[in-house]
């Protein structure tokens, strides 16, 4: 008769993993990985409920915005996660760092708020708030955007024309640039109290584009992301976005729109000019003096293993704007 | 404090946070860019350490305790460590093994450049490092490890340079590196003049 001494370390008949749990492990590991992101992604809107916090730690509140959703603008590609968009964002009137803003800018006021559109004009605007997400047909967008820092995302943006608005304050025949300017106010915005906190940039922060660009149907005013208002870490309550051009073009939370007949200065150039320049247009031939710009990192969903690098599309993919720059030497004009 | 365990401390918070830096990364849990935040934390990480190896015998020398010494090849091989972390990043990561943009990228790009050639002195300093080729090395040992302070330097530039505007942290480091190379003015100057002047000393 055989007689087993089971030693210590051997497996007793319970222990061992049921066959249907083992065959499912992959699935079973996922989603408690799930559930575990689930809970960190979860803290910002409990926290928003949470009728009892103090008030020193409010959260931004964003709101559902009703849109349509134009064909030519549903691209395929794949987007980038909400997440991500709103907490990697380069806002330095909110931190230099990536993460700042989203900690941040949390209670930056924008009702009520006042965005003008002036100078050669014959009828100038002021819009208020409510204005912002009223007086135009809200569409979605989804846009590419290029970061000069050759890393890109999707994003489903809300907003309208920017020619909408410009068409109503009725351009003067004068008129060839368009000036853009973000609030100053160092009391919401640390970044703008100091030299050092804030980058090194001379605050506003202002940006521009020819009249042309301006009114190319692809110039969005963004109100919203992901079928909600703007985060104000992504330049609530309203912001640009020119999704052909690298993406400190699209200046966030704008208080005034100018146009003019001469070339208006722009942050970035004014900071460092052999690196910047006022078209900053997606070019995969035009290198940064310190990086190439001939590929980017996409930005979508996966960690360090995830093969993102993709070869830069000659104006980000939107071919249509080419006519704009016939004739122009972009190596030099960059 | 007794040796082994200081060098215990520095074995588990150096592969620890390097170990879970890498594991968050990969999980998708190091923010939305896990590649930017890597390469940030080993090169903050690679520059940190390299400062603490610099920082051993002046404390050693100011306190007294000439056994600190001791713990200046291990953080010096961890700041190697880091350094080759943050150059393979780079690599596998941030350019995903295209290595003709490697190659262009360490040529044309300056701070990239400066980069690499502090990672190439801390690669002769690693292997170098045994007690068996130090005895070997004689004399030339020291010599060659006098190579640290032209690696840290460097390092800062490397740092500064990439940065897009914002300096005062670059500017916090060039501070401290100089305030660390301040306290070895008579080596470095002998150094200096034996290396690049054209009336060397009288080389014994």
């Amino acid at each position: 008769m055989l007689i087993k001494h089971p030693k210590k370390s051997d497996s007793k008949e319970n222990q061992v993993t049921d066959e249907s749990i083992y065959k499912d492990r992959r699935r079973l590991l996922k989603s408690l990985g799930f559930i575990g992101a689930g809970s960190l992604l979860s803290t910002t809107p409990s926290h928003a409920l949470n009728l009892f916090g103090s008030d020193e730690s409010q959260t931004f509140q964003t709101k559902a915005l009703k849109f349509t959703q134009p064909k030519p603008y549903q691209i395929k590609e794949k987007l980038t996660p909400e997440q991500k968009v709103i907490s990697h964002n380069n806002f330095y009137e909110f931190g230099t760092s990536k993460s700042d803003p989203i900690a941040n800018a949390q209670e930056f006021k924008v009702d009520p708020w006042s965005l003008t559109i002036e100078g050669l004009v014959e009828k100038p605007i002021t819009l208020g708030y409510e204005d912002l997400f009223s007086k135009f047909d809200l569409e979605e967008r989804i846009y590419r955007m290029r970061c000069v820092e050759a890393w890109s995302m999707v994003i489903p943006w809300i907003g309208f024309s920017l020619a909408n608005i410009i068409k109503q304050a009725k351009p003067m025949s004068t008129a060839k640039y368009v000036a853009f300017e973000t609030l100053h106010d160092p009391d919401q915005m640390p970044g703008q109290r100091s030299r050092f906190s804030g980058g090194g940039i001379d605050y506003p922060y202002v940006e521009g584009l020819r009249l042309d660009e301006a009114m190319h149907h692809l110039t969005l005013m963004s109100v919203g992301l992901y079928g909600k208002t703007l985060p104000a870490q992504n330049g609530a309550p309203i912001r640009l976005v020119v999704p052909w051009k690298y993406g400190f073009k699209s200046i966030k939370s704008i208080v005034k729109i100018r146009l003019t007949d001469k070339m208006p200065p722009t942050t970035w150039n004014l900071l460092a000019r052999r690196e910047y320049g006022f078209y900053a247009n997606v070019n995969p031939q035009v290198d940064h003096p310190r990086w190439s710009q001939a590929s980017e990192r996409r930005i979508t969903s996966g960690g360090l293993l995830t093969r993102n690098r993709i070869p830069t599309q000659m104006f980000n993919g939107y071919e249509e704007v080419a006519s704009l720059y016939s004739g122009m030497d972009l190596t030099k004009l960059y | 404090m007794h040796m082994t365990v200081l060098k215990t401390i520095i074995h588990l918070v150096s592969l620890g946070l390097l170990v879970l830096t890498f594991y968050q990364a990969i999980n998708d849990q190091l923010g939305a860019d896990p590649v930017e935040a890597l390469l940030h934390f080993t090169g903050i990480g690679a520059f940190n350490l390299l400062l603490l190896s610099l920082l051993v015998s002046p404390l050693a020398k100011f306190s007294k305790q000439i056994v600190f010494i001791r713990i200046r090849r291990l953080l010096g091989l961890y700041a190697f460590f880091y350094g080759l972390s943050h150059f393979v990043s780079y690599i596998i990561f941030e350019l995903q093994l295209e290595w003709t943009l490697l190659l262009s990228e360490i040529i044309k790009r300056p701070y990239i450049t400066v980069g690499f050639a502090a990672l190439l002195i801390l690669t002769a300093l690693t292997i170098t490092s045994t007690q068996s080729i130090q005895r070997k090395m004689g004399r030339t040992w020291q010599k060659l490890h006098n190579w640290v302070y032209v690696a840290g330097l460097l390092v800062a530039l490397h740092f500064i340079w990439s940065v897009k505007s914002n300096l005062i942290e670059p500017l916090i480091y060039w501070l401290i590196l100089t305030l660390l190379l301040a306290t070895r003015t008579n080596k470095l100057k002998l150094f200096y003049r034996r290396r690049f002047s054209k009336n060397p000393p009288n080389k014994k």
